[in-house]
Order: structure tokens, then sequence, then C-alpha cells
């Protein structure tokens, strides 16, 4: 029974956003018994809906709303419009996301501490630990039914993990497996085990890998207590004279202005919308945007060291075949200065099919000397990188009042330029990359700039002391009690981890904290 | 316009004796081009043929792949040819020949080594025709489902039920 709340129900929950944070928020609020409306600016799509080809399936769920770049990042050059891929959708880029589900390593709670000062790095530690997250990343290894996890076994490797493990146990790695993936290797939580089908990035058409959509919203929605408004954009959270939330202004599907009264506002919208829907909320109390006392709204702006190496060999590999994701080293995610960078990163196999390397493997490149590199691509094996990078000030979403979307709202600006930690360590991944493939036989490597960013983290940052920071250690923004942000723009610092396994322990939590505050009445 | 293959009536020997035009395709009659082994004809309705056969062997030299039919190579431009879209590029490539002209070609088509052709596409790639029909041949060239099995690539696996016992781990080499 799927409820339906009345605009003017002041009781609500309103969640502003479906995916990791919001849409697992959802179900575990409507779980305990609390009512929840669920904002979602993209439409529902399933299984049966999801599309088997990249740019069929890109059009479909990518959120292509009009946004703009800035900074020396190269997607600002080669993608300008696009500097983030995720999905607009009900349950939001979990529909896309490889599966990676990685616990943070105890020290990248405390980055300033264990890194130092490093220049032009804004450095913090989270007020959270790993100690405080352990019980509520367990919960979250439940939910997503992690491999290598409990007592589920690890997924088989393919022919790129293959590639991958050989040239890493060459160079003497150690830590090389076929990661520990929300990806069911058996039957799980009446969901099916992987079939190797590939496409892992256009949503599994066997529902194998876990994603909100089809778990945690109809969970949600069987209890009654959830109801999900699809289509629905938000524009504006509004607030009273005493400076708490009220209701949330939003543009459903016709594009009329509507307005969903609110207990308690939590925004989820991601890492470029949830920082861009504070600031387009600002008003004569709060001029710069709402919970921006700290001028922090926006700032640190992180997408990890990413980067790709792939690698031609003189034989087929198939990488597409099966997991996209299929298999990490680990051994170099540790944090050792002496490589001549702070933190640590991760390598994980990555494939595209043919029509996204033909769009990604060298932007712009044309020639044979790219084009005879498509012409391998039956015998080309992919890793991609994901480290950690240094939270900027200056990297940061802002309103671009000369571009305006659909609805007429200011655009988000998202300015971008690497630290030369990112720099560095991003070098050093594809030194380490090329010679993994260089062990195996490959003929030609290819280190390939970062795509438009899937991790998107850091606007809206937990900080212990208000003036660094813009929420609390339960997501709570420190300027307005019944305002929180559920999503990854609530990381401090951003790990060399796929976040999306944090982010997920982090709303599981945050549900709990909700709870137990408005039963106490205190919000 | 149509897009058509060796069966649509016209001989090897009948297009090679209208042709006139070297490179990738051939311009074989009033708004009509063909390929240089009759395998596929393109007839076109708004820009001149001889346009279209510059374009084709433009987006050959931009994305050379040696085993791919030139047809794919026209199913990736053939958009181009309408009302809207003719001027810029009647323009873009009369800039092109030109540019050859200057260095002693006859047309662009006319520098008979990619490497030349490459070069004259080199001095004009930040250009805005230039990118347009770059840009445009990434989707254009390599999303046509038909190109793909010549590269090895499979496409969708989910109809045949994934790869789980077709080949997924199958790597016999290492």
């Amino acid at each position: 029974m799927v409820a339906k709340f009345d605009q003017t129900d002041s009781s609500v929950v309103v969640i502003i956003g479906t995916g990791a944070g919001g849409g697992v928020l959802a179900n575990e609020l409507a779980q305990k018994g609390v009512k929840v409306v669920a904002l979602e600016a993209g439409g529902r799509y399933l299984p049966e809906d999801y599309v088997n080809d990249e740019w069929e399936s890109f059009g479909q769920l990518a959120w292509l709303d009009p946004r703009t770049t800035s900074g020396d990042w190269r997607v600002a050059r080669d993608f300008s419009g696009l500097p983030a891929w995720i999905v607009k959708a009900v349950g939001g880029t979990t529909t896309h996301w490889a599966g990676a589900s990685l616990r943070f390593q105890d020290h990248e709670w405390k980055a300033l501490t264990t890194y130092g000062r490093v220049d032009g790095a804004n450095l913090l530690d989270w007020p959270i630990d790993g100690a405080e997250m352990a019980p509520w990343y367990d919960k979250a290894e439940t939910k997503l039914g992690v491999t290598r996890t409990g007592d589920r076994p690890g997924l088989p490797g393919n022919n790129n993990y293959k590639v991958l493990e050989k040239g890493a146990l060459a160079l003497g790695y150690k830590e090389v497996h076929t990661g520990r993936m929300a990806i069911n290797s058996l039957d799980y939580d009446n969901r099916m085990a992987c079939q190797q089908t590939g496409f892992c990035f256009q949503g599994c058409k066997w529902g194998a890998k876990w994603s909100a959509a089809y778990t945690e919203i109809p969970a949600g929605e069987a209890t009654g207590n959830l109801e999900v408004r699809e289509r629905c954009h938000a524009a504006r959270i509004e607030h009273d004279d005493s400076g708490k939330v009220t209701g949330v202004v939003y543009f459903d599907a016709e594009g009329k202005e509507q307005r969903q009264a609110a207990r308690v506002v939590c925004v989820a919208g991601n890492t470029i919308e949830s920082p861009r829907l504070l600031l387009n909320s600002a008003s004569a109390m709060f001029p710069d945007g709402l919970a921006n006392s700290s001028g922090q709204v926006g700032r640190n702006y992180m997408r990890h060291v990413t980067g790709s190496v792939y690698a031609v060999f003189d034989k087929p590999v198939r990488m597409w075949r099966g997991t996209t994701m299929a298999g990490i080293i680990q051994d170099e995610a540790r944090n050792d200065p002496t490589r001549g960078f702070v933190g640590g990163y991760e390598l994980e196999t990555l494939s595209l099919g043919l029509p996204f390397m033909a769009a990604f493997l060298d932007p712009g490149g044309w020639g044979r000397e790219f084009t005879t590199a498509l012409d391998s691509y039956e015998n080309m094996a992919g890793m991609w990188i994901v480290g950690e990078d240094m939270p900027q000030e200056t990297n940061r979403v802002t309103l671009n009042s000369e571009v305006k979307d659909q609805f007429g709202l200011p655009a988000p600006n998202v300015n971008f330029s690497d630290h030369p930690n990112d720099i560095a360590m991003r070098n050093h991944a594809y030194k380490q990359g090329m010679a993994i493939y260089n062990a195996v036989g490959a003929t030609r490597t290819f280190p390939t700039p970062p795509y438009p960013s899937t991790h998107n983290l850091g606007t809206n940052r937990m900080s212990e002391n208000p003036r660094d920071g813009v929420v609390n250690k339960w997501g709570q923004t420190h300027d307005i009690p019944n305002l929180f942000i559920s999503d990854g723009s609530q990381f401090t610092t951003g790990a060399a981890e796929n976040p999306t396994l944090t982010i997920v322990a982090l709303a599981i939590r945050q549900a709990d904290h909700i709870a137990r505050e408005m039963s106490a009445n205190t919000i | 316009m149509t897009l058509q293959n060796s069966r649509s009536g016209l001989t090897r020997r009948q297009l090679l004796a209208r042709s006139v035009a070297a490179g990738a395709a051939l311009v074989v009659g009033p708004g009509f081009i063909a390929g240089n082994d009759a395998a596929w004809a393109l007839e076109t309705t708004a820009l001149k043929p001889e346009t279209m056969a510059t374009l084709v062997q433009m987006a050959r030299d931009i994305y050379p792949h040696d085993h791919v039919p030139t047809e794919f190579y026209v199913v990736a431009v053939k958009g181009y040819d309408t009302p809207e879209a003719a001027p810029g590029i009647e323009a873009g490539i009369a800039a092109l020949d030109a540019a050859a002209q200057g260095k002693g070609f006859s047309s662009y088509i006319g520098a008979g080594w990619e490497r030349d052709r490459v070069d004259l596409l080199r001095a004009m790639e930040d250009s805005a025709f230039f990118q347009k029909i770059r840009g445009g041949l990434v989707t254009g060239l390599y999303n046509q489902k038909a190109v793909w099995p010549l590269f090895g690539y499979e496409g969708e696996s989910f109809s045949q039920g994934g790869y789980i016992e077709r080949g997924f781990d199958d790597i016999n080499w290492l």
C-alpha cells in the first residue's frame, strides 16, 4: 500500500533524492514508522526498462540538465556541459554504480591528523571514526549483500580480472581479489546471482546488483509510510521566522510549482544538486543560502583522483564480458608519503563498450594513433584508478546566473582543478597500471584521462566545529536543526574508496538519529 | 536520401564509367555517389555529390579503420545532407579544398597520400567545422551496431543469458 500524503501535512519528513543516501534514508525511516515524502527529479526505471546499449542508456538515465564547468580539469574542455556522469531516476546513481563496496580505512577518517597540513588543501578530520562507523558498515554490507563480507563468497573473475590479477601478482601485489561487491554471487534478498552480462553501468537487468530503485524504494513503499513523487524537481527550501525549515517548493511532472510542507527536510540530491538547492534557497534571513554561515556550502568539491589505464595485447581479452568492475588491487590504498603524495588509491578493473571507448579513451583524439587503439579493442584490458583527492576551497559548486535550467533556476557551475598531490598520485597510478599490463605482455598502454565525475563528494562537509563545515556528525546542518544532508556531499574528505557503501552506512545511521530525535521532540 | 547496395541496378562497370573523382567514394552522377567497389551508393539531396564524396574521405581520414568499409562512414555523415546543414558543410569542404590547392593539390581528395590529407586536417583541427565533423563521428561511426562486429565487440548479451556460460572467463593465453 503506497502512501499518499497531503501537501499541507507538516508532520512528514521530506527527502530530496532517492539514491544511495536518500533512497536508503527513506526506507529506513519508513520502516521505523516515520512518514516520508521523497521528491525525485527523475522517472522510475526498473530492470525490464534498462537498455544494454551505452548511448541509449545514457539518454535514458543520465542527469543532463544544464550545467557548466570551469577550472583546469580536462573535463571542462572535453565535456564542458557534463561535469558528472550521474543518474536522474528513482534510485539515483545506484542504478549506474559499479557496485564496489569498500569501507574507509581507519586513518582516512582523520585526514588532517594523519597527513598533516598540505598546502592548498582544506583537510579536516571527520567528527566520526572507524569504530563509530563499524556497526553501521555491518548493516550496510548486509543490506547490500556485499561479497566477501559476512558469509557471502566473492564473484568469479572474468577475463579482464584475470589479466589484472596476473600482472598484479607479477609486480608483487598481495591484496588482489574480485572485490567486495554489491553484486550477488549467490541468490540473496530475493535477487538473483550475477549472470556475467556486462553493462553494470546501464542498470542491472537481472537485479543482481543492489540498486535502491528495486530494493529500498519498494520496501519503503510497502510499509505505507513512504510516498515517492517522481519527476518532481526541488526548487527551494522554505523556512519560518525562527529559521527552521517548513517545506519544499518543487516543480512537478507538468512543470507546475508545488509545495510540500515538512517537519524535517533531508537533502540528498548528489554533491552538485544538494549545494545548488541550498544556494538557490537564499532568503533575507539567509542571504548566502541555507546552512551556509560557514561559507562552506558548495566548497571542497571532490571527485577522487581518477583516470584509467587501458592496454592492448596480441591476443583477445574481451574485457566487456562479465562484471564491469570485476576485481581490485588494494596494495596502493595505504598512506605512504614516500611515494610522493599523501593518501592512497585503489585499482579496479573497468571496461567500456566500443561506443564509450571511442568517446572516452582520448577525448578529442583522432587519426591513426587513436584508431589503431580501437582496432585492437577486442584485445584490450582496462582498469580504473580511484584515489583520495585533496579538498580545496576553490573547487566548488556555485550558481551560474547566466545559465538557467528548464525551470528557470540558475544552473550549477562546477569549478575544479587538480591539487599537486592529485597529479602526483595519478601519475604514480598510471605508472603502476602500465607496469601491471606490461608484465603480462601488453604491446601498448594508454594512460586515459578522467571521465566526467561519478564520485561527487564534499560540498556540504561534515565538521566538529560549525565554523569549518556545513553539517555535524549526524549530517544535521549546524545552522538549522531540522535540515539534514544525506548524501556524499557531507563527506569531510574523500578517502580512497568508492563512496557508496559509506553513503549508505551514514544514511542508516542518520535514520536512526532522526527517528530518535523526532520521538524526543527535539526536531 | 537513399543508401543503396550493389543490387541497386547499377553495375560496377557503369559506376566506374560515370565516376568523376577518386577517393573513398565516387561521384557517379548528379546528386549521386557510390563506393569504389560499388558496394553502396548514396543519392544526395542538399549537398553537391562532390562535397559528400570529400566529406566521406575526410571522415575516413579522421577515424581511419582499414577494415571498415566506406559505407559505414557514409552512414556516419549522411545526416549532413539536409537543407539546414548543407551550407555549413559546403563552406567547410570548400575551405578544405582551398587549403589543399594552396599546397599544390588539385583538391582535398586529389592529395593521394593520407599523410598529406591529414596534414591539411591538422592545420584546421581547431576550427568549428572540423570539430563538428569529428565530434559527430564519435557517435555517428562507432555507435552503429553493424560496425561493432568489425571490432569484435559483441554488444548486449542479456538476450542470450549473459556470458556466465558463454566465455566470461575463457581467456586461455595468460
